[in-house]
């Protein structure tokens, strides 16, 4: 037991680090762009107190809008939680495509797609949730599996170029993501899709039927496809862990030549792991259309599957450690709307925050140094191969 | 001039590499510095030439303290090192690599090569050391590359040359020739330090050995000292150098190869029609140069390459065309020539090496679950079986010693029913102890009356192995002998000289 919290503890304390830095340096950020502070620069006391002021002030906003807002509570301590439910429903989808980016990570594979694979799970979820009139649960299923099909589909096309022809996936991804987006804005204005008295790209809103549970009642956005999300994250660690076909991509990951030395069927392991990989996105846009958005629009990956990149990264490619970053981005992205409207810092220094993370989690020995820490034994556990792969 | 080292101490955390090891190299004397991997030997040298920095003890040149705390401080003391990895640019020229870092140039700024060409001139002619300067260093064989590389230690006046593992690369004949160029440079009055763990090279060249094991200096000896006595100092036990090669019952043939043909991506023929067959009970040896298509060869035997033409039969059943994983289901262990590249997974653990062929049936796998208690008991067994030295079967494999991870390969690919054992270069960097093993478990298979085939560019060991060699030239077997074959001969047939050849001349 203290081996495996030893183990936990180790595997955090580079993301937490990471983390601290990035809050850091945006607070740096926030008080230097605050002109109230700045015209303080004089005195030296003054300036720091109002420095302190303004980052307090716009981190308790980004609390108060991602997690807890005593102000909200109007007779139920329920309700000060909205936030935090905000932030789960922000973090249902990415938890999904960040599983998508993690478990091509695993194999070697660079998945940008997840982007163009979220959008067509959207469009087979949305299709069948508003097309079709089939009873309450089944609705439901029928709609996730339509879109997880053309995910899988859109995901395995670039799975099966690249086992064929060597074609490599980043690029074969970023491309079938243009195609995606371009398809979706066509497939918007046709008879099918166009939701009638409309001309802006929106499709009909999906039957009740065909909607994810809420919660928490009419007054939050809360819905069930969070249980689906965690689901979808046990399953990817049942896979790797305990199957032999998550032991084969693990094995193409590490070492794909050993791996074929072995009679690992590399082409094999390619295209069904971008299969899996297309149908976790996928189910990541059908759980948002049929969860939160109920009707397809143009815009309605929005960045989630770039996102995802980050959130699987972020989590170190694990899938616990995904669904923990997606719900911090989720925090972030909420907490950043309250931190603008009530402070006037603007959204996008959340987007600085994530980038600052990122970066000190992608440079390692940068965080170790600032820290003085020794060389952890785990730091291998991102095995994407860049261009090579 | 005459290099000693006293007292030289290095740790590494808390691993000390080298000893308080004390040290004295003549004038013009050839001594060797002889010790398994890992001995110590690499980071000692590595101290002398600058490239790392000692933790206590002195450098001393004819007798005076020098500091050396970078290669180019070893160079104005006049050592120069050869690297057991050449560094040279392949698409440069001899003379243009050989200038590299020192470049001259004329008053209009543009490179002076005629004068590099000059000085490699003079260096040839002095040490007898025959290098075209303009030859484009990747079209040169690799006896020549590394005369080129002396050549470089040379012409920056190096008077004390270290060779570093010198002969790894070498076939045979190249190997003599390099052993003949140290005794001109040693009576030019050259000092060499000679790293190896060739035992019957240090005898026929040294003036000195000195024997390292575990970072300490073991002992100082002459060459006259005999190989078994040299290899159980470097071991640290008695060491069986030649696994007797009793009498055995040698079977019928269990893999034929017909016109087995191996082309690459761009369909030039690796492997040229070559025919042979192994029995059962038998080793047969492929021997030959580096490079001669021996490697693809045994990858085809695997269907590893993806270009093959022909026919391998084992046990009267085609399996050319066959998936990878079909040919060793079908009864074929494979012990690939990199270990760490094909061989195992270093992140993974020692007990997911072990199944890295076999996860995919029972009993390590029911329907699509992986039992990890089978898959941990069953690894427990090979470790003890295999004598893997490891903490845990939960280590990652890239934790453990090259010996060791060839005893995970092994044990792998010798715990399943098998016909026959393809191993492409089993001991290749591998200590004099571990070495041993896998000459034991070989000798067990051919025992067990599998066929065995054993690529090796080894000379001690395809003699000391094989019941029938076979020699390898550009693609072809030139011809298959019995064991009885003398070095000599062998070392004509893997130049490309058969008997026939030889008898013309």
């Amino acid at each position: 037991m203290k081996k495996v919290i030893s183990r936990i503890a180790q595997s955090i304390k580079l993301p937490g680090l990471s983390f601290l830095m990035a809050f850091t340096i945006t607070g740096i950020i926030i008080a230097l762009s605050d002109e109230k502070v700045m015209n303080k620069i004089g005195s030296p006391i003054e300036f720091l107190k109002s420095a302190g002021a303004s980052v307090g002030n716009a981190y308790l906003a980004l609390f108060q809008g991602s997690i807890y807002d005593n102000r909200l509570i109007k007779g139920n301590i329920f309700e000060g939680f909205y936030p935090f439910f905000e932030t789960i429903v922000t973090a249902t989808p990415l938890i999904l495509t960040g599983l998508s980016v993690a478990l091509a990570f695993k194999s070697g594979l660079f998945n940008i797609g997840a982007q163009g694979q979220f959008i067509f799970g959207a469009i087979g979820a949305s299709y069948v949730g508003f097309r079709f009139d089939l009873p309450v649960g089944i609705h439901i299923i029928a709609a996730a599996t339509a879109g997880m099909f053309l995910a899988a589909i859109w995901g395995g096309i670039v799975g099966f170029l690249k086992a064929r022809t060597g074609a490599h996936e980043v690029i074969l991804t970023i491309m079938m993501n243009y195609i995606a987006g371009y398809f979706i804005l066509w497939l918007l204005k046709t008879k099918t899709f166009l939701r009638p008295g409309r001309i802006d790209p929106i499709a009909p809103e999906v039957l009740d039927s065909a909607k994810l549970p809420l919660l928490a009642g009419e007054n939050f956005r809360i819905h069930a496809g969070i249980f689906i999300a965690l689901a979808a994250a046990l399953f990817v660690w049942w896979l790797l862990t305990k199957t032999t076909i998550g032991y084969k991509f693990r094995a193409v990951g590490a070492n794909s030549q050993a791996a074929r030395t072995a009679g690992i069927s590399v082409p094999f392991v390619i295209t069904a792991t971008m299969m899996i990989c297309g149908a976790l996105a996928g189910l990541g846009g059908a759980v948002h259309v049929l969860g939160s958005e109920h009707s397809l629009n143009a815009d309605v990956a929005g960045s989630l599957g770039f996102d995802a990149i980050t959130v699987a990264l972020l989590g170190r490619a694990q899938p616990l450690g995904t669904v923990f970053a997606a719900l911090l981005f989720g925090a972030l992205h909420t907490g950043g709307r309250m931190m603008q409207s009530n402070t006037g810092v603007p959204l996008d220094i959340v987007v600085v925050t994530q980038g600052l993370i990122v970066l000190f989690i992608a440079a390692p020995v940068f965080v170790r140094y600032i820290f003085r820490l020794k060389k952890l034994n785990t730091s291998a556990a991102l095995t994407s191969k860049g261009w090579n792969g | 001039m005459s290099l000693e080292l006293k007292g030289i101490t290095k740790t590494f955390g808390s691993f000390t590499a080298n000893d308080s090891i004390d040290l004295k190299v003549e004038t013009g004397q050839i001594h060797a510095i002889l010790g398994e991997n890992g001995a110590g030997k690499s980071t000692l040298m590595n101290i002398v030439y600058g490239l790392l920095k000692a933790d206590s003890g002195e450098i001393l040149i004819d007798g005076k303290k020098v500091e050396i705390s970078e290669p180019s401080d070893a160079l104005n003391v006049g050592i120069g090192m050869v690297h057991q990895h050449f560094m040279l640019i392949p698409v440069f020229t001899v003379a243009e690599n050989i200038m590299l870092g020192h470049e001259k140039s004329n008053k209009f700024r543009v490179l002076d090569l005629d004068q590099a060409r000059a000085a490699i001139r003079t260096i040839s002619e002095d040490f007898g050391l025959q290098v075209d300067p303009d030859a484009i260093v990747e079209t040169l064989p690799v006896g020549i590359q590394q005369k080129v590389e002396i050549i470089k230690a040379l012409i920056y006046e190096a008077k004390v040359l270290i060779l570093d593992e010198p002969t790894a690369v070498l076939t045979p004949q190249e190997t003599d020739e390099l052993l003949n160029t140290m005794r001109d440079l040693k009576s030019k009055g050259t000092s060499i330090i000679f790293i190896t763990h060739k035992l019957r090279e240090v005898r026929a060249v040294a003036d000195q050995i000195t024997i390292i094991r575990r970072g300490k200096v073991i002992g100082a000896v002459s060459p006259s000292t005999s190989e078994a006595e040299l290899a159980s100092m470097m071991v640290g036990r008695a060491v069986d150098l030649a696994p007797a090669k009793y009498q055995h019952e040698t079977g019928g043939p269990i893999l034929e190869v017909k016109n087995l043909t191996v082309r690459d991506a761009l369909g030039t023929s690796i492997v040229k029609g070559v025919n042979f067959h192994v029995n059962s009970g038998e080793v047969l040896a492929v021997a030959g140069v580096q490079g001669n298509g021996q490697s693809e060869l045994a990858r085809a035997l695997i269907n590893l390459e993806e270009h093959i033409e022909g026919s391998i039969l084992l046990d009267g059943k085609e399996i050319r065309g066959s998936s990878i994983k079909q040919s060793l289901h079908a009864g074929i262990a494979f012990i690939p020539e990199s270990r760490e590249l094909d061989g195992v997974i270093g992140s993974f653990s020692i007990a997911e090496n072990l199944i890295l062929d076999l996860h995919g049936q029972a009993p390590y796998s029911k329907g699509l679950n992986l039992s990890a208690k089978v898959v941990h008991s069953e690894a427990e067994k090979r470790v003890t079986e295999f004598d893997i030295r490891t903490q845990s079967i939960m280590d990652s494999v890239s934790t453990l010693s090259g010996g060791n991870k060839q005893k995970v390969v092994i044990a792998r690919e010798l715990s399943r029913p098998i016909k026959v054992l393809v191993a492409s270069q089993p001991t290749r960097g591998l200590d004099v102890g571990s070495i041993e093993f896998v000459h034991e478990r070989i000798l067990a298979q051919r025992d067990a009356g599998r066929g065995v085939i054993l690529f090796s560019t080894e000379l001690d060991e395809v003699m000391a192995l094989a019941d029938r060699i076979a020699v390898m030239y550009r693609g072809e077997i030139l011809d298959i002998v019995g064991s009885n074959v003398t070095r000599e001969e062998l070392g004509l047939l893997m130049a490309g000289i058969t008997s026939a050849k030889a008898g013309a001349k």
